[in-house]
């Protein structure tokens, strides 16, 4: 089974305000705010880890969810913030472009 | 205004900041010291900007280019070329002879300026009462010249358009701006600490709601003036976006286009902070 990478884009300007992340692509002003479990994969966003070990370690140990179902979301949310050119993905490891 | 090394010049003082801005042109000074007559200042100038004139150049709605090369912007239009070191606090501009492209210059000149300084220019009304500032946003039809319109007496206009807002003692102020929206009408060249922002929604009835934090910061960058594509001024935004998010009341305001309003907004006064 492949893996998927994934790291947050260089665009991106992202800022924590009352538990919330909030992330802007600075180059079409698209405006995201992500929850908690989006929140703890955005941080995680390293373009090393894979989204399975990222699912695992930072989503069902920290959130009581179905690892199955948290999978799931984990690649909805992936591919959505990916098509705004939020986060980049790739089937092997990334350079994170973010500083 | 003064006559420098052969260049006419005046001082235009907005938000507080003095531009100085020279041409070779006495007519070209003339129609800026009549475009921005109640924010002419004697202050020493912290910027300069130096107008050199065009024949060629179309007065354009196109969308404006603003982007950095190192530490310097390049702004361009179809009606206007400018570049502007933040360092020297120094630029030029080439335009035609007329205000619209002079607006457009000044209004983008001190969004990065306030960019840089923890502030921003907010499509929104504006206006002091009592003391305080109360900024009302929204987009093209939301109700901002109305709310303008329908202020009683003794209320100081700022804006019908654009606001100008930086921190400052205390918080965050609001500023007069000349740049005018549908009410033609440059605003009243003072300041007040702002004591809330209002997101313009017209309704049956006049009332105010709390939003979220996300939802506050949402609204507010959706209305900033910004230009460029540039991470590190969206970067700057964001987190001003925040820091005011965090300190100044944000309310969505329901009204109906009556002076009652503004009877609601006199009661916001003293409401509890953001939540």
């Amino acid at each position: 089974m492949s893996e998927t990478y994934i790291a947050r884009s260089s665009a991106i300007a992202a800022r924590m305000l009352a538990g919330e992340m909030m992330v802007m692509n600075s180059m079409d002003s698209t405006f995201f705010t992500l929850n908690e479990v989006a929140t703890a994969i955005w941080q995680a966003a390293d373009g090393r880890t894979p989204l399975r070990e990222i699912v695992r370690n930072r989503v069902c140990e920290q959130f009581d969810v179905d690892p199955e179902q948290a999978q799931t979301d984990a690649q909805e949310f992936v591919a959505e913030l990916s098509t705004h050119g939020i986060l980049l993905v790739s089937d092997h490891p990334l350079a994170s472009e973010a500083p | 205004m003064t006559i420098a090394a052969g260049k006419y010049t005046c001082v235009v003082e907005i938000g507080g900041i003095p531009v100085s801005l020279s041409t070779d042109s006495a007519s070209f000074r003339d129609l800026l010291c009549q475009r921005y007559s109640g924010f002419l200042s004697s202050s020493r100038a912290e910027c300069e900007l130096d107008f050199q004139l065009t024949e060629q150049g179309t007065i354009s709605d196109d969308d404006v280019r603003v982007r950095r090369e190192g530490r310097q912007w390049w702004i361009e239009r179809g009606d206007f070329r400018a570049h502007w070191d933040p360092d020297s606090g120094r630029g030029w501009v080439k335009q035609t002879p007329n205000p619209y492209s002079l607006d457009s210059v000044l209004r983008i000149l001190h969004s990065l300026i306030l960019a840089a300084r923890g502030g921003f220019l907010l499509h929104a009304a504006s206006a002091v009462c009592d003391g305080r500032a109360y900024l009302f946003s929204g987009v093209s039809g939301a109700g901002k010249t109305t709310m303008t319109r329908l202020a009683p007496s003794g209320i100081s206009l700022l804006t019908d358009e654009i606001s100008y807002v930086r921190p400052g003692a205390g918080g965050y102020w609001a500023y007069g701006t000349p740049f005018a929206g549908e009410l033609a009408k440059s605003g009243e060249n003072c300041t007040a600490p702002v004591s809330a922002l209002f997101f313009l929604e017209k309704g049956p009835e006049n009332r105010t709601d709390e939003i979220s934090s996300a939802e506050a910061v949402r609204g507010l960058m959706r209305n900033i003036l910004f230009f460029a594509d540039d991470r590190g001024l969206v970067e700057k935004l964001l987190a001003t976006a925040c820091d005011f998010v965090a300190g100044v009341p944000i309310r969505r305001l329901t009204f109906y286009p009556d002076p009652r309003v503004w009877d609601t907004i006199r009661s916001f006064a003293g409401e509890p902070a953001h939540v």
